[in-house]
């Protein structure tokens, strides 16, 4: 594939970043109506401001539509190129899983385990270290955050099967 | 790992195991339940206010006096008017190792908000104790007793008083409105965040009156910025020491003396997530008795007025029924209830 | 000169080897925690409280307790700068403005003139505060108690006016970004009437956007996913090394006394009022740009656009603990744990802790100083080894800035939906970046929209609905029609110099 090549152009980022803003403006205007959105007797009721708020949010939305629709030229920037997007994915996906693993219904690892994969895989994957560098600065990090947080501020992190292998739970 | 808010079916086996490990201690009846790591004490309000206060001096009584193997870990979750914290525990089913100090929200935000979750869902463990309510007026306000106070908020009408106090359709609201029914006088009620800004705006004259609790208002009292006229309850406080200039506590006449009869107190008890076992709320009712004892929990409570009831088991849950019934007749009163509430 | 007796005296009390060791050791211990996103103050003042629990017990041990424990509050107060500078990421809340100005210039390789700027302008700024709670404090607490709602309302709209009109690009952006942040602002309980909003019944939501998680997200991880788009190297890797480097950036700072007196101000108002640090450091950098002869060139690197908001939190934070001291009300949540230590070691804040515990008020006053000394040389000293952490190559530093940014978003609220929000906002932050849209609006608004609010509508509670609230009195109107000043400021401007056109012509 070709790396320079564009994902998608500006114009139809401009245009969904609106929709997405507009969406929520609405939603916004639709929950305050809900909750009352005049100027009661001794002032503005709870859904008065979010009411404006979401308006003004709408408004700017279709201004942003109008121009993005009237970009010409510009509008066929490149919003991000494959090759960017392949970088940042590189970044996205390890991430997510990364979050995914420290808890989620089937397995959880806890935080400290799942963030020391996560620094080796990063290490491993864009660094091209060696394991011999790989293994003392993930797990060494993880150790010095465990203290740090667990035992020394006592503030309670998500944990695993590990740390409960240790009597931490 | 109970200590992250985890899915639900994973929760499942984590209360599993720790009815394994519960059952497991169970097994050796001469040893009585312990914890096993950290307790979580879980303050449903921010930094700062009146139960804030009171589990950080618990935590600090406890590690003082090593009543405790491990530690005790104050965590505030304030968010939704507490619903945040009491959601937690409510999730935490089983887990022994986090308790939740209340204040009167964990009546008035269900009621009030719909969110989900009742005291029933939580195990009474014991009653701390009382918070009492006082009223409070500038030093440089006319009125000399509460029914002189009164009769001057009915004179000047409606909208002209401003009643200041903590939060929304929460204890001081209630206590205002129920004020107001009982003299027909009418209050233009501003909630504000926490006690000690509403004492400040008092002092500043921003307000007229306020329902603070003694301990939120009695710096500036003994600074001669405000005045007490009664206190919501239906005998004086006990304590006979001076604590503004000649005044005592004791000498604050009671509402219904001052011919305004109103009383509320706000409950500051502990409990425990549901489905814990008999032992493990043991622990905590001999835990808090041995914190009750020491001298700076007496300290604490003569300094902020506390009505030193407190009672445990059966009582005490008796005694929160009756507070939930009496909560819901007053929002009820007072047009507070979430649509959807009965 | 009594206050001059009273703080020698107060010197006397700290100024023991015991307490200054305290001093160091807090401090380091602050910055520690100032740097990490979910270690804030308050977490490790509440978790030494017990500590100095039974050190108050000795005597004079009450004074060395609250020297560890508001030296820890300095710490943190100095340490926030530092990631802000290096990574984008603020540590606290109040150094989301020390980004704006200072991780360009870390970008240009000098990162080390910018925490030499920031480390030297919060001691500036707190020293100020000092030295005004040392010999007005009982004015100052007077005027505190000025201020209602409709006082504090104004002081929210200065700041937005301050701020506003900074942003580049279409208006129309700025303004979608700006409203948004004070929709989420508005999620969650509303204070005034008790009512639930934008929740749509989902439990997570109860407890509304927190500003710090929005800001690791937009800010952090946003500028991960940049950086990532680039190559894989963080920019300003050549940072020079050096001791030299502090010296050089000292003999630039004396340019921006003006700024330094300016941000001073706004943040002792702040801290006093007590409306704090966060809305002090933006005020104070909106009014920086505005002001300066620089001013357009600030967002690429000035160290002027790191001294304004620097000085300002600092001298806000400091000027917060007046308030706790002789009000009770905590002017920010470290403020309202220290107030905790008070109560629990048998003191009263108070307008009586002055007259009553006088050797332990100086005591404390008397540590500020010294702390702050302290404060600043243990930062100092350690600037080449905070500029060398640009060294460490990316493949390692990024998934570590990513872990430190997942804890500091679970720290919060102990949720893992707050860590799933903050990838979000990372996201968000970096499709924002690329399509123009400002974040600093949102953040503001993210982070004031909802007290405004509160105070705007507890105003209108007060007078009936009437707007005449906010021109009840001569301060609060003076805020309000300086405030409506700045705001209008481009279009009267404009008007000014169209009118001397026409006499001119």
């Amino acid at each position: 594939m070709d790396e320079k090549k564009p994902v998608t152009s500006m114009r139809v980022a401009e245009l969904v970043m609106a929709g997405l803003f507009l969406a929520f403006g609405a939603l916004v205007m639709w929950d305050s109506r809900r909750l009352g959105s005049d100027w009661a007797e001794d002032g503005p009721q709870a859904g008065y401001f979010p009411f404006y708020i979401g308006l003004l949010i709408v408004v700017s939305a279709g201004a942003i539509i109008f121009r993005a629709l009237n970009l010409g030229e510009k509008g066929r920037a490149a919003f991000v190129e494959w090759g960017q997007l392949r970088m940042i994915l590189t970044v996205t996906i390890p991430t997510v899983i990364y979050v995914a693993l420290i808890a989620n219904p089937w397995f959880s690892l806890g935080i400290y385990v799942a963030s020391a994969i996560f620094i080796a895989f990063f290490m491993w994957h864009l660094g091209k270290y060696g394991w011999a560098r790989i293994a003392p600065v993930s797990v060494g990090v993880m150790v010095f955050f465990f203290f740090m947080f667990e035992v020394w501020f006592k503030v309670p992190l998500p944990k695993g099967p590990l740390e409960a292998a240790f009597g931490f739970s | 790992m109970q200590n992250a808010p985890v899915p639900r079916f994973f929760r499942r086996t984590a209360v599993a195991l720790s009815i394994g490990i519960a059952s497991l201690a169970g097994a050796f009846p001469s040893f009585a339940w312990e914890p096993t790591k950290n307790v979580e004490f879980i303050v449903p309000a921010g930094t700062g206010g009146g139960a804030d206060q009171m589990a950080r001096l618990v935590q600090s009584i406890i590690a003082k006096h090593n009543l405790m193997k491990q530690s005790m870990i104050v965590v505030n979750k304030g968010g939704g008017a507490g619903a945040e914290g009491f959601l937690e525990l409510k999730g935490a089913k089983g887990d022994p190792h986090k308790i939740v100090i209340t204040l009167s929200n964990l009546f008035t935000t269900p009621l009030a908000t719909g969110v989900p979750f009742n005291w029933k869902d939580l195990t009474p463990v014991r009653m701390l104790a009382l918070d009492q309510f006082v009223l409070w007026v500038h030093k440089d306000n006319p009125a000399k007793t509460a029914r002189e106070y009164i009769e001057a908020v009915k004179k000047a009408g409606p909208g002209k008083m401003k009643m200041g106090g903590t939060g929304s359709k929460q204890e001081d609201q209630i206590i205002t409105v129920a004020l107001e029914k009982r003299s027909g006088a009418k209050f233009t009620y501003i909630p504000y965040k926490g006690g000690g800004e509403v004492a400040t705006q008092l002092v500043g004259k921003h307000i007229d009156s306020t329902v603070n609790n003694p301990i939120e208002a009695v710096a500036q009292w003994r600074a001669g910025n405000l005045k007490p006229l009664c206190v919501f309850d239906n005998e004086r406080m006990p304590y006979k020491g001076k604590v503004a200039g000649d005044y005592s506590w004791n000498d604050i006449p009671t509402c219904k003396e001052a011919g305004v009869d109103t009383d509320y107190v706000m409950l500051r008890g502990i409990f425990m997530a549901g489905g814990v076992t008999p032992d493990q709320v043991k622990y905590y009712v001999d835990l808090m008795e041995k914190v009750r004892q020491t001298p700076e929990w007496k300290k604490f409570m003569e300094d902020g007025a506390f009505n030193q009831t407190a009672i445990s088991g059966k009582e005490y849950a008796d005694w929160v029924a009756k507070a939930e019934t009496l909560h819901l007749g007053l929002m009820k009163d007072a047009g507070f209830l979430a649509p959807g509430k009965k | 000169m009594q206050e001059i007796q009273s703080l020698m005296g107060g010197f006397a009390v700290a100024m023991t080897w015991f307490n200054l060791a305290l001093m160091f050791a807090g401090v380091t211990l602050g910055v520690l925690i100032g740097v990490l996103p979910g270690l804030g103050g308050a977490n490790g003042v509440a978790i030494l409280l017990p500590l100095t629990f039974s050190m108050s017990q000795q005597p004079g041990g009450t004074t060395s307790a609250i020297i560890l424990l508001s030296c820890i509050y300095w710490g943190a107060l100095f340490g926030g700068a530092i990631t802000s500078i290096l990574f984008n990421i603020p540590g606290e809340p109040w150094s989301v403005a020390t980004t704006f100005d200072g991780y360009p210039l870390a970008q240009k390789g000098r990162a080390g003139a910018a925490l030499t700027a920031a480390f030297t302008s919060s001691f500036v700024g707190a020293l100020v505060a000092v030295i005004l709670i040392t010999f007005i404090s009982p004015i100052i607490a007077r005027f505190a108690l000025k201020f209602g709602p409709p006082e504090f309302f104004s002081v929210y709209l200065l700041t937005f006016s301050a701020f506003v009109g900074m942003a580049k690009g279409t208006p129309f952006k700025t303004i979608a970004a700006m409203m948004s942040g004070f929709a989420l602002a508005a999620v969650g309980i509303d204070t005034v009437t008790g009512q639930l909003r934008l929740t749509f019944d989902i439990i997570e939501l109860l407890k509304g956007f927190d500003f710090l998680i929005a800001v690791i997200g937009l800010f952090g991880i946003g500028e991960i996913l940049l950086t990532i788009e680039e190559g894989l190297e963080f920019k300003g890797a050549q940072a020079k090394l050096n001791m030299k480097v502090v010296l050089e950036t000292w003999k630039e700072l004396p340019k921006y006394w003006k700024t330094s007196i300016r941000s001073s101000a706004v943040g002792c108002l702040m801290g006093i009022v007590p409306g704090g640090a966060t809305p002090a450091s933006f005020m104070a950098y909106g009014l920086a740009k505005k002001v300066s002869k620089d001013g357009e060139h600030f967002g690429t690197g000035k160290v002027e656009g790191v001294v304004a908001p620097e000085t300002a939190a600092h001298a806000a934070g400091t000027a917060a603990l007046l308030p706790m001291l002789t009000l009770g009300v905590p002017g920010s949540p470290t403020a309202a744990v220290l107030l905790g230590g008070l109560l629990i070691w048998g003191l009263q804040p108070g307008p009586l802790l002055f007259v009553e515990k006088a050797d332990f008020v100086w005591g404390l006053i008397a540590s500020m100083y010294l702390g702050n000394i302290v404060g600043l040389i243990v930062v100092l000293t350690c600037v080449p080894l905070f500029a060398s952490i640009l060294r460490i190559p990316f493949a390692i530093i990024a998934p570590v800035i990513l872990v430190i940014c997942a804890i500091g978003a679970y720290t919060v609220h102990g949720s893992m939906f707050d860590v799933w929000l903050m990838v979000g906002f990372g996201i968000l932050g970096y499709v924002f970046k690329k399509l123009d849209y400002p974040m600093a609006p949102l953040v503001l608004a993210l982070v004031l929209g909802d007290r405004a609010e509160d105070s705007f509508r507890q105003s209108m509670l007060g007078s009936q609905g009437s707007l005449s609230a906010f021109f009840a009195n001569p301060l609060v109107g003076t805020i309000t029609g300086a405030a409506l000043l700045l705001l209008f400021w481009p279009l009267i401007s404009k008007l000014v110099s169209i009118a001397r056109g026409r006499s001119a012509a």
